[in-house]
């Protein structure tokens, strides 16, 4: 596989391994936070950790799409399928998703909803052909990158009359996130969560560019490397970030450069805000409401609002008590402080988001790291062998 | 219109309630379909039970449900996979199949040409196999209470005395072995699903190992454990033996064979092929002395040509499976959560 | 966040659709979200829809920069254990 399998090479990590090691100051600590859960997932499954020196930290950031939707949302998705009779068409990693009392979408198939997996939104599209009596609900979730083929399936549905297929828009905007991290008391204030500096999202980034962070890198002081997801990429981008801390650098730098550029994919953006407008507000699951952090469908597309097409009835919501998914999107607690991890919640019966998203930080802890905490020496010595 | 004309109109048509009522058209069913295809000495005799010699050793019996979608798929269908299945559960105690029962359960509604080529790739496989179907039945459903057709069969085989094959057995230093490349059967189901479809020339490994394993254990009769990865892939069935056997286990990467394209389908789909089915590959573990002849005999069989080492058993009292990756670093090999799905993040 | 993999334009078709190819896989994907796609192309593929093309040079130029860091800390490491 061209441009993965080199960015996967085991020498190459040797010798970024060796460069981090001797330019990391061992008199101080360096802790980054990485936004998205695609990098999550790349420390994990390749074992990053394990190259890195102690005093170098990963601080997990709340970019999972399916980790952050709020279990309102959730509610309303199930609602509709199951009130409205429609086929709602879901991407799999929504899926097993516990919403109020555990009810996931699985679950809720199970009972006679109708809930298909799809790859795409055109598949989506496919099945409101296929079906002209029955109305097709888009689950629409995801950051800037899941944005665009949502924005282009419906001028699609509008183009050809598909007047049986609607949208159900959670799309939400990355910079949006880190400037509420950055703002929080956690991080300004009280320096619960320290956070030297960000690796920044790679394929959010290859639609919106890198312009967006400059801002962050010069308001709020905090260096940001643009970062592939192939482990090598992770690992060169926290060189790039050691370097900046340690010659006092506050920069936007771009190690992804092979798919990011300055300005982004500005086809995509322009059909993203034909489509799509702000919201004044959106409830992000960890965050709260952060203002101007989501969009919603324009007026002229609102045939293809599915919150438009479909009531939804006012619900009490909520989460599973002493659940800490939103402390730890937050990057405040690691998994291994949610007094549920491991012994309620587990990945075969989960009770947050954190822990059924394989890119959430529960379940990542749990699949590949969940013992790495009783004996960090011997892993390490393992690797040295 | 004779008899025969009848039948062939069968088959130009579809499954209905009278093909399980025990009446004639069941009869028709049976003898021009089952029997024709699936003839063999002690099934001809028609009757509900077969009688097998007595045979030295220890009797061994696997029972096993096929439900599967597509019906047909690349490098085989539910029928050939219904021989092989059962036949490898079998062989995985270390023994020697004799022979295979068959329950077929249709639905109201099964295109008889389908089935009959079902039946067909079935009698194909078991007479590869040289293990006969003794007995069978077939039962018949309303329309949407199956899904086409379900098959249940079952395996009887005889273990050598002195063959002691269980997943209980593996003990820390002795060696991994795994028979082939992992993840062809679930990738070329997934390629025929409907909304993932994608274009490759991977097929199923559905296959029978039984002839495999003979010789296997013929050369080294003091195999620990034996055990074909099906659901849940190569993970599953190692943090299974981990389990059962109260110890760990160390993979490395870099050794485990996959195929280029097993692996492109799975980054597409954002799989993981240590956890996709396979059907026709074993895992071995024996002592570390045994490993090099068992993976030459292993090698010389045609379904064993990537046999490989792929790790060694270790002592652990939380039996977790850990793997070198590639990349250089370790991770935990988990048991699989529920089923696997096609993801986008 | 967002699986995406490179994958190469083997073939263009109406509509904005394309075949793309990884390994000996392909699939039919869209190319609405792209100008000037050619055959031969790599592109970064998610859910279905190519999100950016992917730059042959500057992907060359990301590989030497990674193995230049190292070489350079392992020349250093050389010359301070060698003036040690």
């Amino acid at each position: 596989m061209k441009y993965v399998q080199e960015y996967r090479a085991r020498d190459l990590a040797q010798k970024l391994a060796a460069a981090i090691a001797r330019e990391a100051d061992t008199g101080r600590d360096y802790h980054f936070m990485e936004f998205c859960g695609g990098h999550t997932h790349a420390i994990f499954r390749y074992g990053v950790q394990d190259l890195m020196p102690e005093n170098v930290r990963f601080v997990h950031g709340p970019g999972c799409p399916v980790c952050v939707l709020p279990v309102r949302r959730l509610d309303d998705a199930v609602e509709i399928a199951e009130r409205h009779n429609v086929i709602l068409c879901s991407y799999g990693d929504m899926m097993r998703v516990p919403g109020t009392k555990q009810r996931s979408l699985i679950r809720a198939k199970a009972d006679g909803a109708d809930i298909r997996m799809v790859y795409s939104t055109m598949d989506a599209l496919k099945i409101a052909r296929d079906n002209p009596d029955r109305q097709v609900v888009f689950f629409a979730i995801g950051f800037e990158t899941t944005t665009p083929p949502t924005a282009v399936a419906i001028r699609k549905a509008q183009a050809d009359g598909l007047d049986n297929f609607s949208v159900f828009c959670n799309h939400v905007l990355t910079p949006a996130a880190i400037q509420h991290i950055l703002e929080s008391p956690e991080v300004r204030d009280l320096g619960t969560v320290k956070i030297d500096g960000f690796l920044g999202p790679s394929h959010v980034s290859s639609v919106i560019g890198s312009e967006p962070y400059e801002f962050f890198a010069e308001e709020f002081r905090k260096p940001v490397v643009i970062a592939g997801f192939e482990p090598l990429d992770v690992m060169q981008s926290v060189l790039m970030l050691i370097r900046q801390v340690n010659e006092g650098r506050n920069e936007v730098e771009n190690e992804y450069t092979r798919v990011v550029t300055r300005e982004g994919n500005l086809k995509a953006q322009e059909l993203v805000s034909d489509v799509f407008e702000l919201r004044q507000d959106f409830e992000w699951r960890g965050l709260g409401m952060v203002p101007y952090s989501a969009l919603q469908i324009r007026e002229a597309y609102a045939a293809f609002d599915a919150e438009k097409r479909f009531a939804v009835s006012e619900k009490a919501s909520r989460e599973v008590k002493s659940c800490e998914c939103p402390a730890i999107l937050r990057g405040v607690k690691k998994p291994t402080d949610c007094k549920l991890f491991g012994t309620v919640c587990t990945p075969d019966n989960p009770m947050g988001s954190c822990m059924v998203s394989s890119e959430g930080a529960c379940a990542a802890y749990w699949t590949y790291g969940r013992f790495r905490a009783d004996a960090p020496a011997k892993a390490k010595k393992e690797v040295a062998a | 219109m004779n008899a025969h004309d009848t039948a062939l109109s069968q088959r130009a048509g579809n499954v209905d309630m009278t093909h399980g009522g025990g009446g004639r058209a069941m009869a028709d069913l049976i003898r021009d379909l089952f029997a024709r295809h699936l003839s063999n000495p002690i099934l001809d005799r028609g009757h509900d039970a077969a009688m097998l010699g007595a045979q030295a050793g220890r009797i061994v019996v696997s029972t096993d449900g096929h439900v599967i979608s597509p019906l047909f798929f690349p490098g085989g269908d539910i029928g050939s996979l219904a021989v092989h299945g059962t036949l490898n559960d079998v062989a995985m105690a270390g023994a020697r199949p004799i022979g295979l029962t068959v329950g077929f359960i249709l639905e109201e509604g099964f295109p008889l040409a389908d089935l009959e080529r079902i039946v067909m790739s079935m009698a194909d496989a078991a007479r590869k196999a040289g293990v006969p179907v003794v007995t069978g039945d077939t039962k018949v459903v309303e329309k949407g209470k199956g899904d086409g057709v379900f098959i249940t069969t079952t395996g009887i085989g005889v273990a050598p005395d002195d063959v002691d094959i269980d997943g209980s057995k593996a003990k820390p230093g002795q060696a991994i072995l795994l028979s082939g490349t992992i993840g062809d059967h679930g990738v070329a189901i997934l390629s025929k699903r409907e909304n993932l479809e994608f274009e490759t020339e991977i097929c199923s490994d559905s296959a029978a190992l039984h002839t495999m394993v003979a010789a296997m254990v013929e050369a080294v009769p003091a195999i620990a454990v034996l055990r074909d990865p099906t659901r849940g892939g190569l993970a599953a069935t190692l943090n299974e033996i981990a389990r059962e056997s109260r110890v760990g286990m160390m993979l490395d990467e870099a050794e485990i064979p996959l195929k280029p394209d097993v692996s492109a389908a799975c980054e597409l789909l954002g799989l993981d092929p240590l956890y996709v089915a396979n059907e026709g590959k074993l895992i071995c573990i024996c002592e570390d002395a045994d490993a090099d002849r068992l993976l030459e005999i292993m090698r010389a069989h045609p379904h064993g040509g990537d046999a490989a080492r792929i790790g060694t058993v270790t002592e652990d009292s939380n039996t977790l499976v850990q793997m070198r990756t590639g990349f250089g670093g370790t991770r935990v090999v988990d048991w699989l959560a529920g089923e696997q799905l096609p993801r986008i993040c | 966040m967002c699986l995406a993999i490179p994958a190469k334009v083997i073939e263009l078709a109406d509509g904005d659709m394309a075949t793309v190819a990884l390994e000996g896989v392909k699939k039919r994907i869209s190319v609405a979200l792209l100008e000037d796609v050619t055959p031969g192309d790599y592109v970064l593929v998610h859910v279905g829809y190519a999100l950016h093309k992917v730059s042959p040079e500057e992907a060359d130029r990301t590989l030497k920069l990674m193995s230049e860091a190292g070489v350079l800390a392992e020349e250093l490491e050389e010359i301070t254990g060698g003036a040690a």
